[in-house]
């Protein structure tokens, strides 16, 4: 499997062929949100909403095998679009390497300014919840 | 008369910018509308010439200060057709002149089991200073239901009146959907049961001819920033008797006539209710804004919209999964709807990359959003500076956009 660093690259990249032109890439980011995996209906509760998303954002986390597996599913196609890519970065990883990882590839491709500020927010929302599970599991699997 | 849109758009720095490498079609004007240059060299000029506190100084700037700012009070005064300036107050905007009204008015008029009468279609601003209002004095609020088409039932409204009906705050226009409430008959049909009637005005009075002694209105509230006028400002107009009769809102400078530590007397209106030192240079400035709204005049600049509404209409019907929402009979510049199957964000981030401003959300309207049984709306709403090509481009976006999930 390809490391976080490796991944976020490969991302870079991928933003890179679209340019400067926002509107291919709010598009594209569109896009990604179809590749979301479906998300267990039954999760669809409030509890598992992440606070401080201006769309509705829910996310579970598994332990499995030592690694953390994520779901999450949103409202709005474009959000759909940014979790999709943490998910690529960050999931079935150790909780040492979650905890570890730097996501710069969200500056590096100018999100904040394609997104605008309300959805950066979010996106660091979205973040923090995902290192939060993974401490969460880092502490029960050193318990 | 039509309008030469070319030359007032030229009036409007702001509008001539690129954004995201395309020209900007500002399309966010129920939000706020844009500013020509006479009120920013109104608010400039202000500052560079004659800056001073109001009422007060004896020196030439602060008469000069003083002169304009009582100058637009009149200009407002004959904007809204009320008999005298003295039943014009300045202040931070529409909500905060409803608040005004809801915490003078409201708590010396307003007691236990009384009614209060609100619609579906309220800004939040016009339903949650009444709910405090209510909690505290336990009286009561009755909404007025609706239709599909966004429309208020008058017959369901008559009903809810009664001898308890204290007062029947209502928007003119909707910020939402565009409806234009048929105010005239709501205010003879409240004060036939000695209710008092508030207009939310902050959506009508850049559009629709106002007069508010042939309306009979109790109060009106508007903001200056939806009437190309500064931020930051509002009016509140009152009649006379009734604002004489309202305790004071603040207390501090300004309001009073007589303060000694046993008691204060309060000044006449419309100062009693203008405590501290005001908003001068927006004041003063907000004349500029009317004067450029009577230099065209509402009529034609209401022709101009209605047209860019009737446009924007036929060319988006086409598209597929346009959903209009808001299709009353009357309606100012505002066109509300949904693309099926996408979120209002969704459709909103898309346009802006496209270079086109629009609001998305629920307008600050939730129960009305909740009535609809959506989460919000994409809110196009046009000013005079905007046209039909404008629209054109919209739609030709909004097409591309729809396919995304409607195929
Ligand atoms: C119908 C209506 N009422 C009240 C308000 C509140 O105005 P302000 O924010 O200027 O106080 C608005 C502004 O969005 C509005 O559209």
């Amino acid at each position: 499997m390809s490391s976080i660093k490796d991944i976020q690259e490969e991302i870079v990249s991928e933003f890179e062929i679209l340019g400067d032109d926002k509107e291919s890439t709010v598009f594209y980011i569109m896009e990604l949100g179809g590749s979301l995996g479906k998300f267990p209906e039954n999760e669809r509760k409030e509890e598992n909403i992440i606070k401080g998303c201006q769309s509705k954002v829910w996310l579970i986390a598994d332990d499995v095998d030592g690694k953390v597996h994520y779901q999450a599913d949103s409202n709005t196609d474009i959000t759909k679009g940014l979790i999709s890519l943490l998910i690529r970065v960050l999931n079935n990883r150790s909780p040492e390497e979650i905890l570890n990882a730097e996501l710069n590839f969200i500056n590096r491709i100018g999100m904040g300014s394609i997104i605008g500020s309300q959805r950066s927010n979010g996106l660091s929302a979205m973040i923090k919840q995902m290192k939060l599970y993974a401490f969460a599991f880092q502490t029960k699997q050193n318990a | 008369m039509s309008l030469n849109i070319d030359q007032i758009r030229g009036l409007f720095p702001v509008l001539h910018q690129e954004v995201h490498g395309k020209p900007l079609i500002y399309f966010d004007n129920a939000a706020t509308t844009q500013k020509p240059q006479s009120v920013l060299d109104a608010l400039s000029n202000y500052y560079g010439r004659d800056n001073s506190n109001i009422h007060r100084g004896a020196h030439a700037l602060a008469d000069r200060a003083t002169q304009y700012y009582e100058e637009t009070r009149e200009a407002v005064r004959e904007f809204v057709g009320a008999k005298e300036a003295a039943e014009i107050i300045f202040t931070k905007g529409t909500t905060e002149s409803i608040n005004l009204v809801a915490q003078t008015f409201g708590r010396k008029f307003i007691g236990k089991d009384d009614e209060i009468v609100i619609s579906t279609m309220e800004h939040h601003s016009n339903i949650v200073p009444w709910q405090m209002l209510c909690e505290e004095k336990g009286a009561v609020l009755k909404i007025i239901p609706i239709n599909e088409a966004g429309e208020i039932h008058f017959g369901e409204f008559e009903k809810l009146l009664s001898p308890k009906t204290k007062l029947v705050s209502i928007v003119h226009a909707s910020n939402a959907l565009g409806t234009i409430n048929p105010v005239r008959k709501v205010i003879d049909a409240a004060h036939a049961v000695g209710a008092r009637v508030l207009l939310d005005g902050a959506q009508s009075t850049a559009h629709l001819e106002i007069n508010v002694q042939e309306l009979d209105c109790d109060f009106l509230a508007f903001s200056a920033h939806k009437l190309y006028g500064p931020t930051g400002l509002g009016v509140l107009y009152g009649k006379r008797e009734i604002l004489e009769a309202m305790p004071p809102f603040l207390g501090g400078g300004e309001m009073i006539k007589e303060v000694t530590f046993e008691k204060t007397t309060y000044n006449e209106i419309p100062f009693k209710f203008e405590a501290g030192t005001p908003n001068i240079a927006d004041v003063i400035a907000f004349k500029s804004a009317l004067d450029f709204i009577k230099q065209y005049g509402k009529p034609a600049i209401k022709a101009h919209e209605d047209a860019l509404l009737a446009h924007a209409n036929e060319t988006m019907k086409p598209i597929k999964g346009f959903i209009p929402v808001g299709t009353a009979e009357e309606k100012v510049s505002v066109l509300s709807f949904n693309i099926n199957g996408m979120h209002p964000f969704d459709v909103g981030q898309m346009l802006d990359a496209k270079g086109i401003a629009v609001r998305t959300g629920h307008h600050c309207t939730q129960p009305l959003m909740k009535r609809f049984g959506i989460e919000g709306t994409v809110r196009a709403s046009f000013a005079v500076y905007n046209t039909k090509s404008e629209i054109d481009k919209m739609a030709e976006g909004l097409a591309q956009i729809a396919r995304f999930k409607n195929k």
